[in-house]
This record gives structure tokens, C-alpha cells and sequence, in this order.
């Protein structure tokens, strides 16, 4: 519930529902940047995803840290499932 | 001291610690309470309590959704669940909270439509993708999960989804933490903020704390580093005869917290008057419902439900682990009738639980030989 997975920005999709494809490790999805509407999301960002929603941005040292963080904490299998379990990405209807 | 050395600056570390060990008054019995349940996993995984004096207590807080939520919310969702066309969704760790009719996945194998999902977009896309059933979220989480909730209702909306429904459970910190500050017998002299709540809700919902009871606060991040740099500053301001909110986390967590996730939030709920919490009872406004505009949305209108109280399982003693009155390793069930597998009480069954860290940690410690 409170896993906190960081991600790469690789590409901004349909700018009006606000979803970006991210890298997480090597895998590639979907995910929802409405909350980074202030902020302002851009190519390369990194950001803090939780079920499905980019929370925050953060640094590219601090995305490694806290990969590192799920890494020994033995949480970083489970973090993988969640991003790979995403399904609202597939197809494009939501 | 055994895992220092896997941590990010462990030369930090103990520096760290040392300093704690250094500042803190040796006649005092100090006991704060990390709030968040993500703050428990990392506190019990690091084996931080080894890191502090003995005169250090850590109480663990209410911050774990599912270990908070009643049983009798539980049985209101399962009984959702079992009505013909409903597709019942619901994230992971919930899947494993026992009702009085058994879990989510118990009732999965007897026939009913309940799916995991990891997302509430998931479930949206679900009704989406299923016209013809009824689609259920049974939505749980504090302020970090409320958003998520509300932008896909509101995404509901807006592409017109008529068979998409929330059971929402989602519960606010600050009113537990207010039921905490008032309740008679809990001593805590500080508090551990939590560190993704606030990315929602920024700094300033905490300052009633400092101002109204006197006692610091210190918002956390998650590393080990983190966590003893947050006791420090606990412990320097109880020194210093101050009682402040501070922001170790400041890195991830700004001041005014997400702006877009709390208009988000206050589109699409309200506050409840009351609702029930596992082991605190029952608490004023502390939890969220869907506003009468979403009601084409909201499970509570679309199936009504018995809002049953349900007590817990007699021997568990969840409500005072949750309120840090007794150990997880004092109550009776633990580690026999209760375990992570067979989960008695809902404490057991998340990571965030103190139960389930608790038990994972001590069966670390054995399987490391100490």
C-alpha cells in the first residue's frame, strides 16, 4: 500500500488526461501525472509512483536510493508486480 | 548492528545514533510514535530499535489502512461483493482481511467475482471493459491514496461510466492523531509525521500538535538514515524545551503539500460525520465519503449495506497493539492461532501491520542465527 516506486518519465502522452509512459527498471508503462500538474512534468523526470499516479518528482539520486531502499527492505519484487500489473494502460480506454 | 553496513553513509549512521545516544536524558522514558505504516516496515526491517537507547520507545501508530479498518466495514464490502453482477476489486493487502464470513480470497474460491487490483484505474478500466456488470472498488488508504481515488471518479465522469462504483474507506491522519493526543491512556511525547501523507497534505495540518499539545513533530522519509535523523530532532527539541514542526523530508515534502491532489479530494469527498476505527473506535470526521454529486458513483447508494459492528476475535488484542498499549509479541494469539499465513487480526496481515514486521523481523533475527 504505501510502496513509493520510483520511475523515469520516457514519454508525455494525451496531454489532456495527463498520463506519461515511465521507466521502472527496465519495464515501461503507463501512469497518471495529474498530481504533478503543478510542478510541471517533463521528459527524463523522475517521480515517486503510487497505485498508478505519479506522486512527487524527485531527484535521479534520490530515484536510486530509494530503489535501492525497496532492494533491501526485500520490497523491490513486490514493487515490480505492482508497475507490472497496471491494466489501465492497455487498450487506452481509461 | 548486524545490517549498518548495507546502508547508504553507515559512517552516518552511527554517527547518528552516537549523537542520539548522547543527547538524550538517561532518567527519561522517552516513547514516540511513528505514525505511518511504511515507517513501521522500515523501523522493524533495519532493526532500527537497535540503532537507539533503551530509554527509546518506538509506539507504532495507526497509519496502516487495512489495519485500521473494522471488520464490520470488511463483512459491508464482502456482502457487495456477493450480489449477482458485481465485479468486487480490491488492492492486495486487503484480499487478506478477514470478515466474519472469512477473507476477500476466501470468498473468491466460494464463487464471487473479486479481483486484485493495483490500481483504481484498474477497476475503472474494468468497468469500462464490462458494461454489463457492476464494477466495485472497495477504495482504502489515507491522504496518499484518497487522490488516486478521486481522479478516477472524477475520470468516471467525465467519460460517462455508469456501471463504476466506490465503496470508499478512506480514513484522514489527523483526526486519529488528535484521537490518539486525547485518548487517557496513551503517553506519547513525540511524533514521527509520516512522509508520503504529507506530499499530499504538506506541513502545516500538524502545527495543532506543536501548538495545542506541545509536542514535536518531525515528518520522516523512509531510509534508515531518515528515520534516526527524525529521533534526533525529536529528541533535540524535547531538550530544547521546544515543540515544533519540522520537516526532515523536505527533499520530497513541500509546505503546502500537492495543491492538484487536495482540490482532487475536495471535489469529490466530504468528510464524514463519524466512522469506525479498528482498536480507536469511533472517531469524528475522520474519514471520507463521496460527495451527493457522485452519488451515481457511490457504492453506499447504489447497494446499501447494514453498517454492522462487528467485534473483533475475542483473544485478539489488536486494539491495544494498535494504540501501543501491549506489544505485538503480547498478545496472546500472536505467532500461534495469528500468523502472516493465517491472519486472526488485520495487524497481521499487511507489512505495515506491527504484527506482520514484528514477525517477519523476529523470524529474520532466527534465521540470521541470532
Amino acid at each position: 500500500m504505501c510502496l513509493a516506486i520510483p520511475g523515469q518519465i520516457v514519454e508525455l502522452l494525451d496531454g489532456d488526461h495527463h498520463y506519461a509512459m515511465v521507466d521502472v527498471s527496465g519495464v515501461r508503462r503507463k501512469i497518471n501525472i495529474h498530481l504533478l500538474k503543478q510542478e510541471g512534468a517533463h521528459l527524463g523526470d523522475w517521480v515517486l509512483i503510487h497505485v498508478g499516479f505519479a506522486m512527487s518528482k524527485i531527484s535521479e539520486e534520490q530515484a536510486a536510493e530509494q530503489l535501492r531502499l525497496l532492494g533491501m527492505s526485500g520490497e523491490a519484487d513486490e514493487a515490480m508486480q505492482e508497475v507490472l500489473g497496471y491494466q489501465f494502460g492497455e487498450g487506452n480506454k481509461t | 548492528m548486524k545490517y549498518v553496513d548495507e546502508f547508504r553513509d553507515p559512517e552516518l549512521i552511527r554517527k547518528t545514533s552516537d549523537e542520539i545516544h548522547r543527547v538524550v536524558d538517561p532518567d527519561y522514558h522517552y516513547r514516540f510514535m511513528e505514525v505511518c505504516g511504511g515507517h513501521t516496515f522500515s523501523i522493524f526491517r533495519f532493526g532500527l530499535q537497535n540503532l537507539l537507547p533503551a530509554n527509546i520507545e518506538l509506539v507504532h501508530g495507526p497509519g496502516c489502512p487495512v489495519c485500521v479498518l473494522p471488520m464490520g466495514r470488511m463483512d459491508d464490502g464482502l456482502s457487495i461483493a456477493r450480489q449477482p453482477g458485481v465485479i468486487f476489486t480490491a488492492f492486495g493487502d486487503v484480499m487478506r482481511v478477514p470478515g466474519r464470513q472469512g477473507t476477500p480470497l476466501e470468498l473468491r474460491a466460494r464463487g464471487a467475482d473479486i479481483r486484485m487490483i493495483y490500481s483504481p484505474l484498474d477497476a475503472l478500466k474494468m468497468a469500462i471493459d464490462h458494461p454489463d456488470r457492476q464494477v466495485v472498488l472497495f477504495a482504502i488508504g489515507f491522504e496518499t491514496t484518497a487522490p488516486s481515488t478521486a481522479l478516477t471518479l472524477l475520470r468516471a465522469r467525465e467519460r460517462n461510466v455508469s456501471n463504476f462504483f466506490v465503496f470508499s474507506n478512506h480514513v484522514l491522519i489527523i483526526p486519529a492523531i488528535r484521537a490518539i493526543l486525547d485518548s487517557p491512556d496513551m503517553r506519547i511525547d513525540g511524533f514521527i509525521g509520516p512522509g508520503h501523507v504529507s506530499t499530499v497534505i504538506g506541513a502545516h495540518p500538524y502545527e495543532f500538535i506543536a501548538k495545542n499539545y506541545g509536542k514535536p513533530v518531525v515528518i520522516s522519509g523512509f531510509e534508515p538514515l531518515d528515520l534516526l535523523q527524525s529521533i534526533l530532532m525529536l529528541v533535540k527539541q524535547m531538550r530544547e524545551g521546544r515543540s515544533e514542526v519540522e520537516n526532515q523530508y523536505s527533499r520530497v515534502v513541500p509546505a503546502q503539500g500537492n495543491i492538484p491532489a487536495l482540490q482532487a479530494m475536495n471535489e469529490v469527498f466530504e468528510v464524514r460525520p463519524f466512522f469506525e476505527w479498528r482498536g480507536l473506535g469511533f472517531i469524528s470526521q475522520s474519514a471520507l465519503k463521496l460527495r451527493p454529486e457522485f452519488a451515481r458513483w457511490d457504492a453506499e447508494v447504489r447497494f446499501p449495506v447494514e453498517g454492522v459492528r462487528v467485534t473483533d476475535p475475542k483473544a485478539a488484542q489488536c486494539g491495544e497493539v494498535l494504540k501501543g498499549v501491549l506489544k505485538p509479541h503480547q498478545c496472546k494469539l500472536f505467532g500461534k492461532e495469528c500468523t502472516p499465513e493465517h491472519p486472526v487480526g488485520a495487524l497481521m496481515v499487511s507489512s505495515e501491520g506491527a504484527c506482520a514486521a514484528y514477525y517477519h523481523h523476529v523470524h529474520l533475527r532466527q534465521a540470521a542465527g541470532e
